[in-house]
This record gives structure tokens, sequence and C-alpha cells, in this order.
């Protein structure tokens, strides 16, 4: 079976609109994804028929709404394939998930028991060259805490990591391994199991950021082999305002707590100290995103309904027919892998002596979005020396139209500014 | 092509872009700054050189995307030859303009003395790009006021 792209893009009302009077061409599913009727209805449906606070309540509805949000943790656990749903907490976003990490990390210093997080000078902590913002900047904050070095892999002239530098930087002195599945600024998909047996032959946990990934590639996260992966719920046809941490189980026991408050304790005692509750919730402090939790829910059912193998296909074959398209236009260069080769439907491009901003603005006018900027990435820009890219990312929903409609676009631009 | 009439990408503006006015970096001068727009990395280095009140000429050097480039090409032209109260006084003028969300009409007040700057109009719609409008007239503002305090601690 694969998709049928028509009937899929009914599931989106967005897709139905106009922008400036001609249809949207949505370009921008790496920024975020847009959202099916299921898991807007999901949404809705908890608010208006079963709202109320999870865990704390004994009525109905209380025990209506925590059946749901927790139904959410059962769902995304076998979504990832982790061997217990309390191995997957629910987090803001990847943002959050990965800096729920680092300040655990931190507070392991004092914390007794969880002395195999604690970092300090003369540990190492590796990421990529291509990571974003939210996987360089809390480690860098980790490492200026504990005194730890911060270290990154490089990446070559095609966006592909330098595979002699994994062996070289990746050594007895490194704690923590933290790269991006698939970039977003370059689509580059990693060697995921080099890296993972990397870090474990020295060591180090590993990390693995898969926001980009989880829309189309299959997170088995007991055949990543990782000890912690983190995905994003608005990237994945989910609400904002939710994503996920999975960890192995044995470290989450003895990892400490970021977030200190309800949910998250055990006992509280005034004098004696506070005792806090095993995972998941001991990283769930506070009212959760109870309602984001079971849409979110709501996508993973939708997505797992389609098939990841299904949406993987058809993210290849989108990704390969625009980059012949891409390809074939004069003065267009794609920043980024070349070939259809361990890549995700994300592109990269600049055009001579035009700027990104001004080919966002002007597609724009013609419907088509698409991001300009340094994607929150600003290092691949600096890596290869220019001040930013425009990016055109596929979805489920995405057309070979679609993508005929940008190619045309880019040189309607082109023709304005030449 | 056509494109929305209300569309910021007037036929001057890409002229502008494509062949830019006052665009060497001029030597001597009196100040020299240099702005940045840290949010698109945008950047102008300029300068002026002022005597009496007025600005003899001004030159610039920068990267960017159409508008702040194009924007800061007509500054030039406007400001140069002109007295240092007058070229704030049209700096005013053009921050309120784009500042307006498109709500202002243009005069003709405007269109006489802003000229070619009116172009601009369409760009106060899109609030993301207002400041790449602005970027070389904050630029001339903050170069004057510089060579104005140098220019008073030389003949006091």
């Amino acid at each position: 079976m694969s998709i049928d792209v028509e009937t899929v893009r009914k599931d989106f009302p967005i897709l139905s609109r106009t922008v400036h009077g001609v249809p949207l061409v949505y370009l921008d599913s790496a920024n975020s994804a847009q959202k099916p009727q299921a898991v807007i209805d999901a949404e809705t449906d908890l608010y208006a028929h079963h709202y109320a606070n999870v865990a704390r309540a004994v009525h109905t509805l209380g025990s209506e709404v925590t059946h749901a949000y927790e139904g959410a943790r059962d769902k995304v656990a076998a979504f990832l394939n982790a061997p217990s749903r309390d191995e997957v907490i629910f987090t803001r976003n990847i943002t959050e998930a990965l800096n729920l990490l680092a300040y655990s990390f931190s507070n392991a210093s004092t914390f007794p028991g969880a002395e195999r997080f604690a970092l300090k000078p003369g540990d190492e902590i590796v990421v990529t060259e291509m990571e974003h913002h939210s996987n360089i900047v809390p480690w860098q904050l980790l490492a200026q805490r504990t005194g730890a070095s911060f270290k990154y892999l490089p990446i070559d002239e095609d966006g592909r990591l330098a595979d002699s530098a994994i062996d070289e930087l990746i050594t007895e002195r490194t704690r923590v391994v933290s790269f991006v599945y698939q970039s977003n600024a370059l689509g580059t998909i990693n060697p995921v199991a080099r890296l993972v047996a990397k870090a474990k032959s020295v060591g180090a946990l590993s990390i693995i950021d898969a926001a980009q990934a989880a829309p189309h590639l299959t997170l088995d996260v007991q055949a990543l082999g990782a000890d912690f992966v983190a995905f994003t719920g608005h990237k994945l046809y989910g609400p904002t305002g939710v994503g996920v941490l999975w960890g192995r189980r044995e470290l989450l026991a003895d990892l400490p707590p970021f977030l200190g408050g309800g949910e998250m304790i055990e006992t509280v005692d005034l004098i004696r100290g506070t005792t806090y509750a095993e995972p998941p919730h001991r990283f769930e402090a506070g009212t959760p995103m109870i309602a984001q939790a079971v849409a979110l829910g709501a996508a993973v059912d939708w997505v797992t309904n389609l098939g990841l193998h299904n949406l993987d296909a058809h993210s290849v074959a989108l990704t390969g027919y625009a980059l012949e398209q891409l390809r074939g236009i004069d003065g267009l260069r794609i920043i980024g892998p070349a070939e259809n080769v361990d890549r995700g439907p994300t592109i990269s491009f600049v055009l001579d002596g035009i700027h990104p901003h001004d080919v966002a603005q002007l597609l724009d006018e013609f419907g088509i979005a698409v991001r300009a900027g340094h994607h929150c990435a600003r290092p691949v820009c600096v890596r290869y020396g220019i001040p930013a890219t425009t990016r055109a990312s596929f979805g489920v929903y995405t057309t070979n139209d679609e993508i005929d409609a940008l190619a045309e676009g880019i040189q309607k631009v082109q023709a304005m500014f030449s | 092509m056509t494109l929305n009439v209300d569309s910021m990408y007037q036929e001057l503006i890409l002229d502008h872009y494509k062949n830019p006015q006052h665009h060497e970096l001029i030597d001597p001068f009196s100040a020299e700054v240099h702005h940045v727009n840290p949010t698109c990395g945008d950047e102008v280095t300029l300068r002026v050189r002022v005597s009496d009140g007025i600005i003899d000429d001004l030159g610039w050097d920068g990267q960017g995307c159409s508008i702040s480039q194009a924007s800061t090409s007509v500054m030039s032209g406007l400001v140069v030859g002109r007295k240092i109260t007058d070229a704030l006084e049209l700096q005013e003028r053009f921050l309120e303009l784009m500042q307006s969300r498109g709500t202002t009409e243009i005069t003709e007040d405007d269109e006489e003395t802003l000229e070619d700057a009116v172009a601009f109009e369409g760009v106060s719609k899109y609030p993301a790009r207002v400041k790449c409008a602005l970027l070389g007239w904050m630029a001339m503002k903050s170069a004057v006021a510089e060579a104005e305090i140098l220019d008073e601690g030389t003949s006091s």
C-alpha cells in the first residue's frame, strides 16, 4: 500500500485555504507540520466532554481525563517500541526534553545515587556541527555549570559528518554524545548506529534528537540502542506544546529531577525534605499539557494508520523529485547532500545574487510558504559562508505539483531580479 | 510577472538593489558606524563627511536583502548635500511611515520631500521587514550624531 496523497490532503482543513488569492503551497513542514482533522478533534473533544485535571481528582471527569492522558503515553510507548510505558516522559517540546537532560545531569553532582550523570572538568560533551540551537545551547550551558568541555563533530562540504572525526573526537573523556538524527537545515540523515556504538564503546551516554526523523522514520528505541531519544509533537502532525523524552528505565530510575513541583513527588516534608516519584512522573512537575498530550496520541494513531514505511517512501520520492527539479535551475546551489541517499525531505538552497528573505517573501506572493534564515542552526550557515538559506521541506501532504510550483516560483523570482 | 498591487517589491526598489547609489566607502570621513540586524544578519557600514551642519558626502557598504540595500541607497541619494537637521527630519518621517502598518496616507508633501523613499510604503504592511527598510536610515542618524559630537569637540 502506498499513500494516496489526494485522500490524505482532505484530512487537513488548512490545505484548502488560499494565500494572496492562490492555493496555499505549504513547504515548511520541517518548521512545523499542519494538523489533520483527527488531531484537531481530539483536542477539542477532550475540552468539550472530558476535561478536568489529571491524576488528582476522584471524580468521573478526573478519571476520564487521566485515562486519556495515560492512554496517550501508551500510544507513544508503542510508537517507540519502548520496553516500558514508564520510559515515556511528556515535555513541552524537544527543547525542553534536551534541557531536562542537561539540567538533570548537572543536578546529579549533588544528588545521592546519581553520580553516573555528574560531569566535571576534563569530561567532554560531543554534539555535531549540524545541530539546531536546542541541541547546542543546553550542552554549552551544562559545560559552563560543570567545567566539562563542549566539542562538535565537523561536517564536510556535502553536509555529512566527517567519519574520521567520529573516532577522533569521541574518546574515553566523552561522557555525553548528543546528535540529530536528521538535520533540520541540511536534510542529512546521520549514521545513528555508528554514533551510538561509538558512544557506548567509550562509556558515554547517547542522546538522539529525532525531531525531524519522527515524521517519517521508524523510531524503534530498542533497535536504535541509544540511552535517550527525544522528539516533538508539532512536527509529527500533532499539536504544539507537547514533546517526548524517552529514556532507558534503569537510567531514568537514577536520574535526578529537573523541575520540582506537584505530581513529581512521593512525600513532601518540610523538615525531613522531599522524596520523589518514580519515572515518568518524577519528570512531569505541575499540571501537564493534558489536551496536547491526548492530541499527540491521536497524531500517533493517524501516522501509524498510514504506516511509517509509507510515509518514508513518499518522503524519499518527493525528495528525489525535488532535488532533480531544483538541480535544473541555473544559479541555484543546494546546501546539503546533493544525492537522495540518507537524506530527509528538507532542502536548503541559495540563489546567486538574491537574498533568502527576498526569495521567501516573493514565493509567499505566489502562495508558497518556505522558510528563510539560519533555521536555528546558525553554525551550519557559518560553515558554508552564507548569511542564510531558503528552505523547502515536505510533509505527507506534499505533491509533485507543489514542487513544480516551487521550481516555477524560484524561476519567477530570478526573472524579477535579473 | 504580476504581483499584488500592494507588494513591497516596487520596480524602483529592485532598480536600487541592482544599482545601489553611494555604495562605496568615502575617505576622508567625519564618522563611521556599523549597524546590524541581528534577526536576519543584514549589515551596513556607513561613513559621513559633514561640515557647517551639512552632509557633504556619504558612502556605505553592506550585505542584506533587497529592501535593506535599496532603502540605504535611496536614503543616501536623499540626504547628501542636505542640512543635517533636514536629513533627520526626513528620517523621522520615514520612520513614522514605516511604523504605520500601512495606515498612513502618503501626502503630496511626503512625495515632495521623501521622493523615491515613498516606494517603501508597502513595506510597512510587513512588520517583519520594517527593520530592513530602516537599517540604513538608523545608521545615517547615528553617523551624523557621532560626526556632530566630533565636530563640536574640535571647534570648541
